[in-house]
């Protein structure tokens, strides 16, 4: 081989070598943006078949019996579609949580961030943030095979299934969400505004409640918006400890079904696609899906409007 | 400038101060006005208590963590033993394993790692490194951040729809690994963004004035860099995968006595579908919830393995620039 053909070889090579370079610079962005758009395409994807399949389903039913209906049992010869039974299940199983989450997860959230040592702090602080590692089958399990015993020797009245425990052990769940969400909110208020105060004579307490919390408001409040929506979407603790009673009751010692129990129960029993109650499943995930997501568009504009104050 | 101040009453708020040696001798009685100092003992008093109150709070949280392991450690023990992990399911609780199940998760995670996380680290490049600060950035952002506040349950409907009904894959481990990729896919994609913000800007500059093109510096510079950050958040959104029992049950994954799965395409049981169905048949069975708690040690250790793992890869490979 002569010299001549050697450079010309080296160069074809160099030549192929930049032209699969610049084809593949061209190429990687498109790739990525396909990449990108699958959780566009996800979203989307969620949208369509939730209105595709509650659109079938409203066909059925008229938005008022479902919607204003106190009456649930999809699978009665005459079956009544009415979601409020669903409603007030999952209302009141997160309102019980929201009443054990909110005043633990507050008040933990201080005391790591406005009490506690630094050392202290970092022991505690990852061991409750493994409280929100553990699977919420888990926390079903414990509902039933534990909170529930044990409440039930105090109230006499409880049944096996209830609202009240999961709703508890829900608050337990969301107590890291509560913490380290309103514990940022606060480690983020300027430390400055905390030292005046102290300068002033003021205790911890009252820097807590007179500085750092009213400066912080918007991201605590975030923190609780946002811990409804998880209680809201949460379905495991519920589907095993709250039970599947579609009555329409405000009894929490009594079983009650949330919107999410109602579709984990409707989709492991027998749901023989294209009959009304399987439609109706979307027509309650469609509900669910609205109300969490003006939820998390709450919070995120709540804490966004936080961001900015400083 | 403390010592050159007069006597007085001494630092009203800072009762626990030691006494220096060249202080003068505290004034007490009736030198010092009662109402202002009753007050301020009483302000101190409400901090202590609210102190107090607020570490046993603290301390209740904690503790529920401790009470939950210990009951689910007493409810397991003498069922968790090696005949239990590699049996087949069976009625018999004396009988029942959980390979299948076990079988099920591992198979689970094989198919929803690759997918979620090629997925997920190149939707977080396309934003961190291609998008630009435009409409669509901002868009595509809003609309993850939306996704990742979906309930599971919901994503369970989805995979029901596209991937069981659609795409015809039933309930095959297949149709639950992408589902699973799916409902993760949020989570890996913005720690992924996170750890590639964190890169140096130097890193970038340097390849580029080596002459690199933008996928090379990429490639080469920021994606190796961002790997550690990148890996742990991903070990984290697996192991929340693998917890996920919702979407599964709602994909149709079926009851109890499943034979251990051979394909991608076979029908399964995964761990946490598992505890769910013994949770609830433990009103026909007594011994099914000892079976459920045994289970739950087992996804436990598997959950605790990942983690330990994600915390060795940021302590190991986490560099500080």
């Amino acid at each position: 081989m002569t010299m001549n053909g050697s450079a010309n070889t080296r160069d074809l090579i160099l030549r192929r070598f930049a032209r699969d370079r610049r084809r593949g610079e061209r190429l990687v962005p498109g790739l990525l943006f396909l990449a990108a758009s699958v959780s566009v395409l996800t979203t989307a994807g969620i949208v369509l078949i939730l209105l595709v399949d509650s659109l079938m389903f409203f066909r059925r039913v008229s938005v008022f019996a479902f919607f204003g209906g106190t009456e649930l049992a999809p699978l009665a010869p005459e079956p009544k579609f009415g979601i409020l039974p669903l409603l007030v299940g999952t209302l009141s199983t997160s309102l019980i949580a929201m009443a054990v989450a909110v005043p633990v997860g507050l008040t933990a959230a201080v005391y790591l961030n406005e009490y506690a040592p630094e050392r202290v702090r970092g022991v505690l602080k990852p061991v409750l943030e493994a409280l929100a590692g553990i699977p919420t089958i888990v926390y079903g399990f414990f509902a039933y095979s534990f909170v529930t015993p044990l409440l039930a020797r105090l109230i006499p009245a409880l049944e096996a299934k209830n609202a009240l425990s999961p709703g508890i052990v829900m608050g337990f769940m969301i107590i890291p969400l509560v913490a380290s969400l309103s514990g940022d909110a606060m480690s983020a208020v300027p430390s400055a505004l905390r030292e005046g105060a102290l300068a002033l004579g003021a205790t911890r307490l009252e820097v807590t409640f007179r500085v750092v919390m009213p400066a912080a408001l918007s991201g605590i409040i975030a923190s609780f918006v946002l811990a409804v929506s998880r209680a809201v979407g949460e379905t495991m603790i519920v589907a095993i400890a709250a039970g599947s009673n579609k009555t329409l009751t405000f009894d929490i010692t009594g079983s009650m079904q949330t919107m999410t129990a109602y579709i984990v129960e409707f989709t492991s029993g027998d749901a023989a696609s294209g009959t009304t109650g399987y439609y109706s499943l979307y027509a309650v995930g469609f509900t669910l899906f609205v109300f969490t997501l003006l939820m998390n568009m709450a919070a995120r504009s709540l804490s966004r409007r936080f961001r900015e104050a400083f | 400038m403390m010592e050159s101040h007069p006597a007085g009453p001494l630092h009203p708020g800072r009762p626990d101060r030691p006494v220096r040696p060249d202080e003068p001798p505290r004034v007490r009685g009736p030198a010092r006005p009662a109402g202002p100092d009753r007050r301020l003992r009483v302000r101190l008093a409400l901090n202590r208590t609210a102190k107090a109150l607020f570490l046993l709070s603290t301390a209740f949280a904690l503790s529920v963590l401790a009470v939950l392991i210990a009951q689910i450690a007493v409810q397991s023990r003498g069922w968790l033993d090696w005949p239990f992990l590699t049996g087949q399911l069976s009625l018999d609780p004396e009988r029942a394993g959980i390979l299948g199940a076990i079988t099920g998760s591992l198979g689970l995670m094989l198919v929803m790692m690759p997918v979620s996380f090629a997925l997920g680290v190149a939707t977080a490049v396309y934003l961190e490194e291609y998008a630009g600060q435009g409409r669509l950035k901002s868009f595509i952002q809003t609309n993850i951040s939306n996704l990742a506040g979906v309930p599971s349950v919901i994503f369970g409907l989805l995979g029901l729809t596209v991937f069981n009904r659609l795409l015809g894959l039933g309930s095959s481990i297949l149709a639950g690994g992408l589902t699973l990729s799916l409902l993760v896919l949020p989570i890996v994609v913005v720690s992924s963004q996170e750890a590639i913000r964190a890169v140096p800007g130097f890193l970038r500059e340097a390849a580029y004035a080596a002459g690199a093109t933008k996928w090379q510096t990429v490639r080469r510079a920021v994606l190796p860099a961002a790997m550690p950050g990148i890996l742990t958040g991903f070990i984290l959104a697996v192991s929340r995968a693998i917890g996920e029992t919702a979407p599964l049950v709602v994909l149709g994954v079926p009851v109890l006595l499943m034979p251990i799965p051979d394909s991608l395409f076979d029908d399964f049981t995964a761990l946490p579908v598992q505890i769910y169905y013994w949770t609830l048949d433990a009103v026909l069975v007594k011994e099914y919830a000892n079976l459920a708690a045994a289970t739950i040690v087992v996804l436990l250790a598997l959950l605790f393995l990942l983690n330990a793992a994600a915390i060795l890869i940021r302590g190991k490979y986490q560099k500080r620039y």
